[in-house]
């Protein structure tokens, strides 16, 4: 279990830091995945249902197992809306990746202005503010 | 138990619902709206009434007992936000409907509105970390429908952005819960207060900054505040003001409460003193560097949280009634800020300085609604700012945090600058370029100027009306304030039956 959080919140994390919407929604999703196995290793050791009347023990602890259903619900609904979303900027950019802030296009946009007037030579790369794809 | 805790979620709640199946019938659910938003005013003011000795209002959904149950908890702190949240809510929603830009007229706005109303009051009435949890994804979830509602392609883009940081906020929050359970064995705000301080000081202060940080992504604090000025200035006017009135405030009360009542130590907290003098500089930076009226009223969210961090981190009586006034004052003044805004983006079609000037001449009222908040923003006597800082700042000398109270002081001179900035472009003077569509509000544009102007101009006077009654009312701050710094009569009304 401990192992299985572990990866889960590693590989989200690693898809959380591509530039493809894709990427980042199923990096998301599994981060998500990987926080509802906490909340449901926080409860302790497995055990049998815990309903009334039942005899014997030792039981599970039932709290968690309802935070960890509301969690999931929510992250259900939630990415729902992120893969429209994701789906509404493709018709519209043609494009999965992430675009650069605008702020860094500014100061991308003055640094090679700035170039341009110095070293007309210069590669002029640097205008558009992006990275080269990979 | 008292049935004013529940109203403030259950009917704007409920009207939603009602709203989602009136989509043929914008005018009923305008008025459905607005009465909802109305009732919840009601309820919140006869609330802060019962609360406002410092008594501490429980409720227990469903007559399950805490820790287990759903626990409702309204003290003077909660009450005083819920009461500006709800005035604001409705202030924002009439102007919304008068606003042409907002695509008010569209099915879904009111309902999600609604939801995110109802959300905002969730947070600030819950008793429990993981209630708390879900009031932030109802909140967060009608506003991530509300910032992208347009549809263009720049509010997808800057949207993404925002949804994408907040879902890693809420993701760390529920680990953060995971831990805490897993540590103590409750979620409940009252029962963890007891029983955190029987574990590990170690352990408590890693889950504290835990917390910290997913509490300051959503109140942007310095340095998680990069998503603020990227996604705000995008959505429509309204929904702009609303958000940047209220989202970032519900960051800060859980900041507050759960410093006050889960993880702080008694005295100052030089951590949240650091961060609080970076986030104002930063913002009022920030702020200095745009050229676009939303971009700057963006950054300087972020400054003015730095106030608020400030008052928390000095940990004193004086602190925290300054940082409870602030917040007030900065809700009332930051949304009137953003409708001015949004009123002078619809008069002329564009929030860019240059673009615009001379707006003095043609439309007086709207510098007139401008000049006062701006200047109480900035901290001008005898405006709300002034009190708020000044009171800010004498709790910050008596506890020797001579630097903080320097940047402070600082901060509101460049933020005056700032604010004269705008001014000087918008109002002043003449456009670079001329302005896609000129000539200001009148009754021939499309939509209601009238209903855009009377909240506006209704948040101004309330503005006024709170130096007017600044007395009583930081003594209600005191009170709340009082009841943050000793946390027992919370605890004790949440846990003995």
């Amino acid at each position: 279990m401990v192992l299985a959080v572990a990866v889960l919140y590693g590989t989200g994390a690693y898809l959380l830091l591509q530039r493809n919407l894709s990427r980042i929604v199923i990096g998301l999703a599994l981060l998500g995945h990987g926080a509802n196995l906490l909340l449901l290793m926080a409860g302790g050791r497995a055990g049998d249902a815990p309903l009334v009347g039942e005899n014997g023990g030792p039981f599970a602890d039932p709290l968690p197992q309802a935070l960890a259903l509301t969690a999931i619900v929510i992250t259900f609904g939630v990415s729902a809306f992120l893969l429209a979303l994701a789906y509404r900027s493709w018709t519209l950019a043609r494009s999965d990746e992430v675009e650069d802030d605008i702020e860094d296009r500014r100061i991308a946009a003055m640094i090679a202005a700035r170039r341009a007037g110095s070293e007309f030579d210069d590669d002029t790369g640097a205008a558009t503010g992006e990275e080269p794809p990979q | 138990m008292n049935p004013l805790l529940i109203l403030p979620i259950a009917v704007p709640l409920g009207t939603a619902a009602v709203t989602l199946g009136l989509v043929k019938w914008p005018v009923v659910r305008r008025t459905l709206g607005t009465l909802a938003l109305g009732t919840t005013i009601v309820a919140c003011l006869l609330l802060l009434g019962e609360v406002s000795d410092g008594t501490v209002l429980v409720g227990h959904v469903g007559g399950v007992r805490a820790p287990i149950g759903i626990t409702l908890v309204a003290d003077t702190f909660s009450a005083i936000l819920l009461a500006i949240s709800s005035i604001m809510l409705l202030a924002v929603f009439i102007y919304a409907v008068g606003s042409p830009k907002t695509d008010e007229s569209r099915a879904f706005f009111h309902s999600v509105y609604l939801i995110l109303a109802a959300g905002v009051s969730a947070s600030f009435l819950t008793g429990d970390l993981f209630n708390l949890f879900v009031s932030f994804e109802v909140t967060l979830t009608a506003s991530y429908v509300l910032i992208t509602f347009g549809g263009s392609k720049l509010q997808i883009r800057h949207g993404m952005t925002y949804v994408v940081i907040s879902l890693l906020a809420s993701t760390l929050f529920i680990t953060a819960v995971g831990l805490v359970y897993a540590a103590t064995g409750t979620v409940n705000m009252a029962d963890l207060a007891s029983k955190l301080t029987d574990i590990d000081p170690g352990l408590r202060s890693a889950l504290g900054v835990l917390f910290l940080v997913v509490f300051g992504i959503k109140a942007a604090i310095f340095p998680l505040f990069f998503w603020l000025p990227d996604s705000y200035p995008v959505a429509a006017s309204p929904v702009t003001a609303i958000f940047a009135g209220l989202l970032t405030k519900v960051g800060v009360y859980a900041i507050i409460r759960s410093h006050t009542l889960l993880f702080g130590e008694a005295g100052p907290s030089s951590l949240l003193l650091v961060v609080a003098g970076l986030t104002m500089l930063t913002g009022v930076l920030g702020a200095i560097t745009q050229d676009d009226v939303k971009r700057i009223l963006s950054f300087h969210i972020i400054s003015q949280i730095g106030y608020m961090i400030f008052g928390l981190g000095l940990y004193t009586l004086a602190g925290l009634a300054a940082t409870v006034f602030y917040i007030v004052h900065h809700i009332i003044v930051k949304t009137t800020l953003f409708l001015v805004g949004g009123l002078i983006e619809e008069g002329t079609g564009t929030a860019a300085l240059r673009r615009l000037g001379g707006l003095l001449h043609t439309s007086p009222l709207l510098a007139a609604l401008f000049l006062l908040p701006a200047l109480s923003l900035a901290g001008i006597p005898p405006l709300s700012g002034f009190v708020a800082k000044l009171a800010l700042i004498e709790a910050g000398f008596s506890i020797g945090a001579y630097i903080t109270v320097g940047v402070a002081i600082l901060v509101s001179a460049l933020t005056l600058f700032s604010m004269t900035k705008i001014w000087s472009g918008v109002f002043w003077g003449r456009a670079d370029e001329p302005p896609p569509n000129p000539g200001a509000l009148d009754a021939s544009s499309p939509g209601s100027p009238r209903l855009m102007l009377w909240p506006t101009g209704f948040l101004v006077l309330l503005s006024i009306a709170f130096v007017v009654a600044a007395a009583p009312l930081y003594a209600l701050g005191e009170v709340a304030a009082a009841n943050l710094i000793d946390p027992s009569s919370y605890i004790a009304a949440v846990t003995v039956p």
